[in-house]
């Protein structure tokens, strides 16, 4: 008995062959479908920053209407500083996105994290809207409602331009994606990401046993604006252009409804739901340039109706009647 | 620390909503070793005082010391870090989580391992070791991979205490932990209670007199939020006026 416990604890965190799939299919999608890339690198870019919602959502139990303001600081900040300062360099200009977020998660953590529940979700949504407002007002320096122009990045590690199918974006994307996604991964399994789960579960117990419970929260906030400010950047870069909706509503809700859809609290369903929520939505608009949201409407419904926990919580329970 | 050390004391402790006074001018003290049991009718204010001796409120006036420190102004998790350590009356588990990581979560906090960042939780065997023992001995070894949820109510309820014996506390609260429990259960939870370290002191809130009986051997007896009896259990069982309060019967 004791042997079964000590191998649970010892193998939760082991990496499973499956794991490589996702990287497999990115790797194929490069050869496979190479006019797809641009459309594939937005698609990276979103997952990434899905994921920095899991771990506030899925794994601290923080909800939040407002994530993309982090998102945005990371595109404005790569976006300005090539555009403004000549920082033209693709790499540390991420670093500078998610460090910049990550200033910003921090101090709207100190704000925000002692608030719960729809006082959250509201001030979470209020501090978006008030950052978009202000990037709005400085229009001299983010470009306003016209948005940011004359960015532009060197080539990849000095080597490696950007060509008009993008398939140098793609690779990038990927290959940070897969960086921070290792990042992440070792990040839920350390002490400090079991205890994100303990406040999720009961944050009273928490305090109860000696966690500063605020302070693991301010902590997270920090760590998943950081991951969606190098979303941003990454954005800004691909891109090549940074308009105020990457603040906006639409964009902090969506990423929202990509991640249930995929499954919140395990990573891989920020893969699983944006994935299908893109390739659906680009499919169906398509398909219906004038009713595709009809279709994207129906299917959340649908999941919302039939799949608790998304489409991996799907998954499990078909593979649970299949035993 | 010799035997008699006062662990956690209070000093004029009062506590007011609006008018209505939860604890007023409580003075305690509860030494290391100590078998302490507080009683009370319903509405007597206990778990109002659990409350300020562990820093979920605020106390209006007094002072709380713990382990001769002035703990009245930390907040709960410091005191807790200080070796406060308690369960609740209603049961607050980490629901979706099997029981081993219950135990592990409590573990890993009193080692102050929160803040690392990247090497697994799982790996650390020491903690992994720890838990499993712990696990056996309060007999909830068998259930050690399955969701709390999933549990009985009898085997959270262990669960509850074993969470909190995790913290290797130097102070235990107890708050009802047989609450709800058929006798066959709280029996265990009784026998859990006796084997504890005999230099943990323990302030245990119980409705049930055949537990307080058997556990306690100092008992306090709280009264609308004030200090209405204490002393030991045969001068409790011989006191009328708490007989009065008590079971309502005429002075």
């Amino acid at each position: 008995m004791s042997e079964a416990l000590h191998n649970y604890l010892r193998q939760r965190q082991r990496l499973r062959p499956v794991e490589a799939l996702p990287w497999l299919l990115g790797l194929a999608v490069f050869w496979l479908f190479p006019d797809y890339l641009a459309f594939g690198a937005q698609v990276l870019i979103m997952i990434l920053f899905a994921l920095s919602l899991d771990l506030l959502l899925g794994y601290a139990g923080v909800v939040t209407l407002g994530h993309a303001a982090f998102f945005g600081a990371g595109a404005y900040a790569a976006g300005m500083a090539s555009a403004h300062l000549g920082w033209h360099e693709p790499l540390s200009a991420l670093v500078l996105a998610g460090f910049s977020a990550g200033v910003l998660g921090f101090l709207a953590g100190l704000v925000l994290m002692r608030y719960h529940g729809l006082t959250l979700l509201m001030l979470t949504l209020a501090t978006a809207i008030l950052l978009q407002e202000l990037a709005n007002v400085n229009a001299q320096i983010t470009g306003g409602f016209d948005g940011l122009l004359g960015i532009a990045f060197a080539p990849l590690l000095g080597r490696f331009e950007y060509d008009l199918w993008g398939s140098t974006h793609y690779l990038y994307a990927l290959a940070v994606l897969f960086v921070m996604f290792c990042l992440l991964r070792l990040l839920v399994y350390s002490p400090f990401g079991q205890s994100l789960l303990g406040i999720r579960e009961n944050a009273k117990r928490m305090n109860a046993i000696g966690a500063p419970v605020y302070w693991r929260l301010v902590a997270v906030y920090t760590i998943a604006a950081a991951i969606a400010g190098v979303a941003g950047g990454l954005f800004a870069q691909v891109n090549a252009f940074v308009t105020l909706d990457v603040l906006g509503f639409h964009r902090s809700g969506a990423v929202l409804i990509m991640l249930v859809l995929g499954g919140a609290g395990r990573l891989y369903g920020a893969f699983w739901g944006v994935v299908l929520y893109m390739v659906l939505e680009d499919q169906l608009a398509r398909l219906s340039p004038e009713f595709w949201e009809f279709g994207v409407g129906l299917v959340l419904v649908l999941i919302v109706l039939f799949g608790r926990g998304g489409v991996l919580g799907l998954l499990d329970r078909v593979r649970g009647v299949g035993r | 620390m010799s035997a008699d050390a006062v662990v956690l004391e209070t000093r004029g402790l009062c506590k007011s909503f609006g008018a209505l006074e939860v604890a007023s001018n409580i003075q305690f003290a509860l030494q290391a070793g100590a078998r302490h049991a507080l009683i009370g009718p319903n509405g007597a204010g206990k778990t109002s005082f659990v409350n300020l001796l562990t820093g979920v409120l605020t106390p209006s006036a007094g002072t709380i010391l713990l382990r001769g420190r002035d703990v009245t102004a930390l907040d709960q998790a410091r005191r807790a870090r200080l070796g406060l350590a308690r369960t609740f009356q209603i049961n607050q588990l980490f629901r979706s989580l099997t029981v081993l990581e219950n135990v592990v979560m409590a573990i890993a906090e009193r080692e102050r391992l929160g803040r690392s960042l990247f090497k697994p939780l799982g790996w650390r065997s020491a903690i992994s070791e720890e838990a499993i023992e712990l696990l056996q001995r309060v007999g909830l070894a068998e259930q050690g991979l399955r969701r709390v949820d999933a549990l009985a109510y009898g085997q959270q309820r262990l669960l509850e205490v074993a969470i909190a014996l995790a913290q290797r506390p130097k102070v235990l609260i107890l708050d009802e932990p047989a609450a709800g429990l058929p006798s066959a259960e709280s029996h265990r939870i009784a026998e859990l209670v006796e084997q504890l370290d005999p230099e943990l002191a323990l302030l245990i809130i119980e409705h049930d007199m055949e537990l307080v009986f058997r556990l306690a051997n100092q008992i306090t007896v709280l009264v609308s939020g004030a200090v209405f009896a204490a002393g030991t259990p045969d001068q409790i069982a011989a006191d009328a006026r708490v007989r009065a309060v008590y079971l309502g019967e005429a002075p």
